[in-house]
């Protein structure tokens, strides 16, 4: 059995954190389960979303932001529609993402390596080149065969930019990164 | 009105079908449609799920570009663009949040004060231009064509930042596709979650969950889903081949975008609406169609040549009865 002493492993400022970023109040929870009753991705979590959310009233950052939930929340606002306390759970999980990479923990490897990939093509771009941002992710992960069963589907459709679509204001969009990486290390 | 136009990155690639047939039904319904000079990336999900004020930043930038040219609202046809754009002018009413995002742009953060509105094409088209305008213009009404409506989960969630429509139970697309001729079936999974951006890094997601939604669709008798989003599209169209089917069993479910079918009722030529950009061959809904309203006609010949036999019948009778009576 796996118990734990909810004193010892009461994070404060964490618990505090969270609720300043999300505007949250976490305590309104009472566990009601809706959350998770309507998660689409529960059945690829490893703690369910009202877990988590009891977690973060225990102060278990641990517990919650080594978790592999965070990482395939599908951001669909589900449980931010049905929550009868009115929490926006969906904002929680976006900050939960927030604080875990700035600690640099990151359960689900392979999410944030295609966010990071879609992000480094808008900074060099100004906006997103599709097939640049999939050939990223397939050289920082080694997975050569992604969705190669889909190229005979999708190449004779002409839809796929061989080449990126640049703005002008690019080096206003990088401004915006740099500035973001900036405030970041402050 | 003064209406700006936002049509996101995935408008230039995978989705052009979506781009070139909102374009050309908004053309055909008289709605001008101003781009957004140089517009940028919003972000999309993996500038939300890393930083709210990146998120914010990257959204205010085209929002200012908007106000700039003289424009009141933004149009946008992709849900993932409207969420981000919506909820960053959503957040910008707070200080802190407008004095962060100001501090990554090159513009003060006064301009962000008071950002044009934003709005899905699909609620341009339904208040602005309005049912009753949009019927009046069919002129090859979408007869037999069953379709199952899904509008993705973050179109009008979470309900105090989008304040379109029902949250759970959108109906204007249902509405709209009954305006054009078709027939709108019973789709229970309206607004659930189809695996987002999870197909490249997490194929299984992707597989049950489009699987789920594909085969309501199959079970409810639709001959195609309507969608309003590139990322749902791509998942139940592209990746129809990687999802699992309920029950195992498969069928060919094209996908179109509610702004193909719409230009197509409005009589807006096919090689305007990038219909053969789908890769769920569209012509397989078509034929369906045919079928049904062929099956219908010709089940109403049957019901009208009994009826007629019955009378003639009853006609027969009441003489043959007159005769015995003289």
């Amino acid at each position: 059995m796996d118990v734990t002493n909810l004193e010892s492993v009461r994070d404060d400022d964490f618990i505090h954190a969270v609720m300043e970023e999300s505007g949250q109040d976490l305590t309104h929870c009472y566990q009601c389960g809706n959350c998770t009753a309507g998660c689409p991705c529960g059945f690829a979590y490893d703690i369910q979303v009202s877990q988590i959310m009891r977690n973060l009233q225990a102060g278990r950052k641990d517990k919650v932001l080594n978790s592999r939930s965070i990482w395939l929340c599908l951001s669909c606002s589900s449980c931010t529609t049905r929550c009868p306390n009115n929490i926006d759970v969906a904002r929680v999980m976006d900050v939960l993402r927030h604080i875990a990479r700035r600690e640099g923990r990151v359960a689900e490897r392979g999410v944030t390596t295609f966010w990071d990939a879609f992000l480094a093509s808008v900074r060099k771009h100004g906006r997103v080149y599709e097939l640049g941002v999939v050939a990223n992710y397939v050289a920082r992960t080694g997975r050569v065969w992604t969705d190669i069963d889909l190229l005979p589907r999708i190449a004779p459709k002409g839809k796929l930019s061989p080449m990126p679509h640049g703005i002008q204001g690019r080096d206003e969009i990088a401004r915006i990164f740099q500035r973001y990486e900036e405030e970041r290390t402050r | 009105m003064n209406l700006a136009y936002y049509p996101g990155c995935s408008g230039l690639g995978t989705s052009r079908e979506y781009e070139r047939s909102t374009r050309a039904a908004c053309t055909a319904l008289g709605v001008k449609l101003t781009d957004i000079p140089d517009w940028s990336c919003c972000g999309s999900t993996p500038a939300h799920a890393l930083e709210h004020a990146l998120s914010g930043a990257l959204s205010a930038r085209n929002l200012v570009g908007a106000a700039k040219v003289g424009c009141d609202t933004v149009a946008t046809p992709c849900p993932s663009c409207l969420s981000n754009l919506k909820t960053a002018r959503h957040r910008m009413a707070d200080d802190g949040f407008r004095a962060k995002v100001g501090r990554l742009l090159d513009q003060p953060a006064e301009k962000l004060a008071d950002l044009p509105d934003v709005q899905s094409v699909l609620e341009t088209l339904v208040t602005r231009v309005g049912l009753d305008a949009i019927r009046a213009k069919v002129r090859q009404p979408l007869a037999g064509l069953r379709v199952a409506p899904y509008y993705g989960c973050i179109m009008t969630r979470p309900a105090d930042v989008m304040r379109f429509d029902d949250p759970e139970n959108p109906t204007s697309m249902d509405d709209l596709l009954t305006a054009l001729g078709a027939e709108v079936v019973p789709f229970p999974y309206k607004v659930e979650c189809c695996g987002a951006s999870y197909g490249v890094t997490r194929r299984d997601i992707v597989a049950r969950l489009s699987g789920r939604l594909l085969g309501a669709a199959r079970d409810a008798g639709a001959h195609a889903v309507v969608v309003a989003c590139p990322l749902c599209q791509m998942n139940l169209d592209l990746r129809q081949t990687q999802v699992e089917w309920p029950g195992g069993r498969a069928v060919d479910m094209p996908v179109f975008y509610f702004t193909q079918l719409l230009g197509r009722a409005l009589g807006v030529p096919d090689a305007e609406l990038g219909l053969e950009q789908l890769c769920v061959d569209p012509a397989i809904a078509f034929r369906r169609a045919a079928q049904a309203v062929a099956a219908r006609q010709a089940e109403e010949a049957a019901l009208a040549a009994k009826a007629a036999a019955k009378a003639a019948q009853a006609k027969q009778a009441a003489s043959a009865n007159e005769g015995g009576r003289a």
